[in-house]
């Protein structure tokens, strides 16, 4: 880490490019080939350039009625894990950072272990329950567990948001006459709402990209989330054939959101998987 | 050391100033707070958690197909597993697979931000916004595309590689060798999880102060003992913590390796933890075994967050 410049540096440079070339280039390759049709993608040479490209694998997706069935399927499990979630370990984060109380401690080591779980060790025991209770296939029965799945980690983000408001504040209002709840609302909300939206858009992105637990419980083919909708989506026809410019236009569909919202929060995140280890 | 905003107070904050006001109704208002997230946990969690403690202890067979409660059978399902030479591979699979790819991460991560601190900014911006859209590739996405790039007969792998002088690649299915499947499994999941090490590292590199550099080449550091005594050092928590995650991380593949099968040939051979498990019980619906070997990777993972935990609790405080 000399402050002196190196003699290799333009050799570095070089080095970098190539590297940033390599890591994005299977995101370009799902792009460009999804512009392309299934005459020019089975060619003997690879087409570099979507030039030529047309929309139709992406028409051919839209118009397959298993993709929308997914994306409502996807929309509503999100929606309903995301709005729930966020209440939930909203106010879990404010009884963290604002009060002192028994079992504080162990609630918080209990809200970071069960973050860590694999979903493959728990995954037998969730299928078991959900199934006992009638509710596989079902929105419910996803939700139930997605919900106990992202709180925790929302919990955590949102905790730190919260300590970053001064109870002062809260105080000075309480002073010139707020009541407790009405400072709350007045002063403290306000200034959480950027944790929110990133908490927010963290959950969802869990929510969204989660396949393991949904390939348990989610087996039908009326009920697949997205994710699930992609893997059955690659899969070999009855004659072998692997439509790829379809394929790509169903990935690219499933993942441009996701890398939209991930770098409107990517900062966020980090930190708190990281706590103070890097200082931001 | 100062904090970043959302790791300001933790578990040994200071008490908030003392409310008079408010003093006889606080007992309970924070338990009230916690009531719903806990309530969430305990269902989502907390049930399937005690249900697969009791139940790595009790015999699912043929009978409990036709109705009939599961015996209690004490240890035998955690016998039958450290006895079966096919669990013990698995278990050795996953193990290797996490040492190998935690890794190989960390050291492409670390070279990769040590890298980006010797470009000029235009390189080093290039290069991050590259990192960042592979991160954020969701993991489906990131397995169908990979899958396409390998493809045996139309994938832009085998053309390119077929370049090499006595290398004829094209038709080659790099998904048939279980030593290929995995290495396979390894490289994609590597590629997708550098992003995030080298980003961290990066920014923790930058913590350190130029101050303390100059110093230390004025005591006479040569490059080595910088690295040696002044870098590491500064660096040694955000190391540790993120390969703790990495390990934590690379042993939950489940999705990773469901989907590199259904891509490519699914049996025993290509089998780790996860996949394993599945097959034991929603496949055979062995589910007492399936939950003893559930309870192995969940212990083996705690003892591994528990790391994890005291260092962040440990970054959290200082």
């Amino acid at each position: 880490m000399t402050t002196k410049r190196s003699p290799l540096r333009p050799l570095f440079t070089v080095l970098a490019l190539v590297l940033a070339v390599m890591w994005v280039f299977p995101v370009y390759w799902m792009v460009n080939s999804s512009f392309q049709t299934s005459a020019t993608i089975s060619g003997l040479t690879p087409t570099w350039l979507p030039t030529s490209g047309s929309w139709t694998n992406y028409r051919a997706v839209f118009s397959d009625s298993t993709f929308s069935g997914a994306l409502g399927m996807s929309l509503a499990v999100t929606g309903i894990a995301l709005v729930v979630c966020l209440v939930f370990a909203f106010l879990g984060a404010l009884a963290v950072s604002r009060f002192r109380f028994r079992g504080r401690k162990s609630f918080v080591l209990a809200v970071i272990l069960v973050q860590m779980l694999p979903a493959e060790a728990m995954f037998i025991a969730q299928y078991k329950m959900i199934s006992g209770l009638g509710l596989l296939n079902s929105i419910a029965g996803v939700s139930i567990i997605y919900i106990a799945m992202v709180v925790p980690f929302t919990l955590w983000m949102l905790r730190g948001f919260v300590a970053g408001v001064p109870a002062d504040l809260e105080e000075a209002a309480m002073m010139d006459g707020c009541t407790r709840f009405g400072a709350f609302m007045r002063v403290t909300f306000p200034l959480l709402a950027p944790g929110l939206v990133a908490s927010g858009v963290y959950a969802y992105l869990q929510v969204w990209n989660e396949f393991a637990l949904a390939s348990v419980i989610l087996t039908s083919d009326q009920s697949e989330t997205l994710p699930l909708w992609l893997r059955n989506f690659a899969q070999p026809s009855s004659l072998g054939m692997i439509e790829w410019g379809q394929v790509m236009a169903g990935s690219t569909l499933v993942a441009i959101p996701v890398i939209v919202f991930f770098m409107i929060v990517q900062g966020r995140m980090t930190s708190g998987l990281v706590g103070g280890a890097v200082k931001g | 050391m100062t904090t970043s905003a959302p790791a300001r107070e933790l578990l040994d904050a200071p008490p908030p100033p003392a409310r008079p006001r408010t003093r006889r109704k606080r007992p309970r208002l924070p338990y009230l707070l916690i009531a719903p997230a806990l309530l969430a946990l305990l269902v989502g969690m907390g049930y399937p958690l005690g249900w697969q403690v009791l139940n790595s202890f009790r015999e699912y067979g043929l009978a409990q197909q036709f109705g009939e409660a599961p015996a209690w059978v004490g240890l035998d399902n955690y016998i039958a597993l450290l006895t079966d030479g096919g669990f013990w591979s698995v278990l050795i699979k996953s193990v290797a697979f996490m040492a190998v790819t935690a890794l190989a991460t960390m050291v492409i991560g670390i070279g990769l931000a040590v890298l980006m601190k010797s470009i000029p900014s235009w390189s080093r911006i290039a290069l991050q916004i590259a990192m960042l859209v592979a991160w954020a590739m969701p993991i489906v996405a990131q397995m169908t595309v990979w899958n396409w790039l390998i493809d045996d007969r139309n994938g832009v792998l085998n053309y390119l590689l077929s370049y090499l002088p006595g290398v004829d690649l094209v038709g080659h299915n790099w998904l048939v060798d279980p030593w290929s499947f995995f290495a396979v499994a390894s490289i994609i999941i590597t590629w997708a999880s550098v992003p995030f090490v080298a980003l961290s590292v990066y920014a923790g590199l930058t913590q350190v102060s130029e101050e303390v550099v100059e110093a230390a080449q004025l005591d006479g550091a040569g490059g080595f003992q910088m690295l040696r005594r002044v870098t590491l050092p500064i660096l040694r928590p955000i190391l540790v913590i993120l390969l703790l995650l990495q390990l934590i991380w690379d042993l939950r593949v489940y999705a990773q390796i469901e989907l590199l099968q259904g891509f490519g040939a699914a049996g025993d051979k290509y089998d780790l933890l996860g996949t394993y498990i599945y097959g034991l019980g929603i496949g055979q619906g062995h589910f007492g075994v399936a939950a003893a070997a559930a309870m192995i990777v969940l212990v083996f993972t705690i003892a591994l967050s528990w790391f994890y935990v005291r260092e962040l609790i440990k970054e959290d405080q200082s």
